[in-house]
């Protein structure tokens, strides 16, 4: 049963039902009893008045063989429920009241007995009177009795059975009552377009829909700052590539219109370094976005770190002429991370090292405790940068000055060292100009000997 | 036409000069709002080309601070922030016109004519004097309704004293309307270049006022 209301109607109908037919059944077992009680206590009154009406009156103890009984008025009423015999000692049928059947009702000895006559169970009293002689009967049908009972459950039955559709429609009723707040809510988020993510009302919710609305406006919370994240990142890498674009439009207008082969030769070079750009752009905007995507610590691999720098040289080589020097200890040590987001952070830390590098500028890698540090020799970055250096489109000061490169290398390079459960932050050198930037691994970081134990 | 372009990004910098310089136009370029003020207070531009995002600040400063002071200069904001509430800034701020990233050419040389022209109000796209007509648009000149071949400079020295209406444009004026900064000027460049137009259009068509400058001819 898939509808809550179904459910609920079912239940309490069932419920209902059963509570009542227990109570049927439980007042049919007391009501029985109690008959029976009743009705042998009237018996035995019957059979005693009787006795005593005989015993007193003048009523012919004896009658004369053959004559025919006298006859007792019935004691009437509902349906002669009571039929009264009296015999003589020697089995002749003194009188009996009218109803009552001409087979003796019991064979003999006095209190209570049960007897078929004429195919109906009697249930009988009887009475002797030594005195006279006689002895009283007084008997009922016990169908009669049943009657009465079956009488009394259906009298309780039928009542139910006409209130019973009546109560389902209330139960019905007020059970869509009791969802109204759900069905409240579902229209009203089925009527809401896409964009809205305001909270649900939860004012005037009953306390059980509470922790749902609660829920909601929780998830509806999360997502809308999930939204505005992306949108953002969205706005400013259109905003980003918008300008690029422009500068490649306008330089494929100038190649298309130009008459003097010089001016057109020198715009199609532009395209061509334009495109180059954009695509650089994009290749590291969609670096960027995989590195968003991806969930934090996808599984971690020990590395020996000097391979892994190695790789990361391989694949940033391009970008400058610059010599890398590699400490003797970055050999002896591995690093736990997982493998692409660790070489993605370290070949754009080389990539920018590369670029800010003097054309004979050396470039140190070296692990000073549990971080891996990477050293150039260009101008270094003002103090106030320092922080702002992994900020998206950040370019520093030195940066603009060129107007190379979109200010997301360092970007990617933070996004990554997340990934990989490290820290990343820069400083400048204190021996001469040139930057410093630290990735500070946790527990990951670790000599050889130790990652082999 | 000389005109001031503030923008940050080197090769969109290089396509607008080289590029409004094919629609006739000599440009200034500039790319910090530090270097676009000291140009527009050192040098008078017929219009301005602005970004609005530059490395040491917005450009709607530059703008507002212009206006300030009274400078009426025609600018265009040139952006990417090309939403309608940025467009609506940039007008209110005193911007003429206002033109998304990336952009047509032609579209732009078209808007920065449209500004010139507003700018020394006149509505016609062309510019008259007795028998002569330029169309700045396709920078091509006619005497009594035949087409005169005039060179790009040509075109520049003729249109500075068309647009003057009979007054004198001096020498220096002239020159720069012709050269941005970075070029370098010939001393008697004007001069050669009112020869050739003497030559082209008629001896009578410019005049010389000594120790002033020049003016056109004629009347209108």
């Amino acid at each position: 049963m898939r509808s809550l209301r179904v459910r609920l109607f079912a239940t309490l109908i069932v419920a209902t039902g059963a509570l009542w037919f227990i109570a049927a059944a439980w007042i049919y077992v007391g009501a029985r009893q109690e008959v029976e009680h009743v009705l042998d206590t009237r018996l035995q009154e019957a059979a005693r008045m009787v006795a005593s009406l005989v015993a007193s009156g003048d009523m012919p103890a004896r009658p004369k063989a053959g004559e025919p009984a006298t006859s007792i008025p019935g004691l009437g009423g509902y349906e002669r429920q009571l039929s009264c015999q009296i015999w003589s000692f020697d089995d002749r049928l003194v009188a009996r009241s009218s109803g009552a059947p001409d087979e003796k009702l019991s064979d003999g000895g006095t209190g209570f007995s049960e007897r078929v006559v004429n195919g109906e169970p009697w249930r009988v009293y009887a009475v002797e009177d030594e005195a006279k002689g006689i002895r009283v009967l007084v008997g009922d049908r016990l169908g009669l009795r049943e009657k009465l009972v079956a009488d009394l459950i259906k009298g309780l039955l039928w009542p139910a059975a006409l209130i019973l559709p009546l109560l389902g429609f209330l139960i019905w009723a007020s059970v869509g009552q009791g969802l109204r707040p759900l069905r409240l809510i579902a229209r009203e988020l089925g009527g809401r377009d896409a964009e809205d993510m305001s909270p649900v009302d939860a004012g005037a919710m009953p306390s059980e829909i509470k922790p749902l609305t609660t829920a909601i406006n929780g998830l509806f919370d999360k997502v809308e700052r999930a939204r505005r994240h992306e949108r953002e990142v969205t706005a400013f890498a259109a905003h980003e590539l918008r300008t690029p674009l422009a500068g490649l439009k306008t330089q494929a207008q100038i190649a298309a219109t130009a008459k003097e082969p010089g001016v057109r030769d020198r715009a199609l070079g532009q395209v061509l370094t334009a495109v180059d750009r954009a695509s650089r752009l994009v290749t590291q905007l969609l670096a960027l976005a995989r590195l968003d995507a991806e969930a934090p610590a996808s599984t971690p691999e020990t590395a020996p770190l000097g391979s892994v720098i190695e790789e990361a040289l391989e694949l940033a080589r391009a970008t400058g002429p610059a010599r890398v020097t590699l400490a003797p200890d970055v050999q002896r040590m591995c690093v736990q991370a997982p493998r692409q987001p660790l070489l993605l952070l370290l070949r754009n830390l080389f990539e920018n090292a590369f670029e800010h590098s003097p054309p004979d500028g050396v470039v140190t890698c070296r692990v000073a405790g549990c971080a891996i540090e990477i050293l150039d020799e260009g101008p270094g970055a003002p103090e106030a940068e320092l922080p702002r250096l992994t900020q998206r489109f950040f370019r520093g000061s030195t940066k603009m000055a060129t107007g190379e490169g979109a200010g997301l290398g360092l970007a990617i390079a933070s996004a990554a060292a997340e990934q990989c459960g490290a820290t990343l932050s820069f400083e400048n050198r204190q021996d001469r100009t040139g930057l410093i930037a630290r990735i500070t691994f946790g527990q990951s970081l670790v000599a050889h000997n130790a990652a082999a134990a | 036409m000389r005109v001031l372009v503030v923008e940050d990004d080197p090769m969109l910098l290089d396509g607008l000069k080289v590029g409004l310089g094919l629609a006739g136009a000599t440009c200034d370029v500039v790319s910090t709002c530090g270097d676009a003020e000291a140009a527009l207070a050192t040098s008078v531009f017929d219009a301005v080309v602005l970004d609005r995002m530059l490395p040491d600040g917005s450009g709607l400063d530059v703008l507002k601070r212009l206006r300030e002071r009274g400078d009426r200069t025609p600018i265009l904001l040139l952006t990417a922030l090309d939403e309608t509430s940025d467009r609506i800034d940039g007008l209110d701020a005193g911007a003429d016109d206002y033109l998304g990233k990336p952009f047509d050419l032609d579209e732009l040389a078209a808007r920065i004519r449209a500004m010139v022209r507003r700018g020394a109000g006149r509505a016609t796209p062309g510019l008259a004097w007795g028998e002569f007509t330029l169309d700045p648009a396709t920078m091509t000149a006619a005497q009594g309704g035949k087409a005169v071949a005039l060179s790009r400079r040509e075109f520049a020295v003729l249109s500075a004293l068309m647009e003057r209406r009979g007054a004198i444009a001096s020498r220096s004026e002239i020159e720069d309307r012709l050269y941005g900064w970075q070029e370098e000027i010939e001393s008697n460049a004007v001069e050669v270049h009112v020869h050739h137009l003497r030559a082209k259009l008629g001896r009578e068509a410019i005049e010389t006022v000594r120790g002033l400058g020049y003016r056109m001819g004629g009347r209108s």
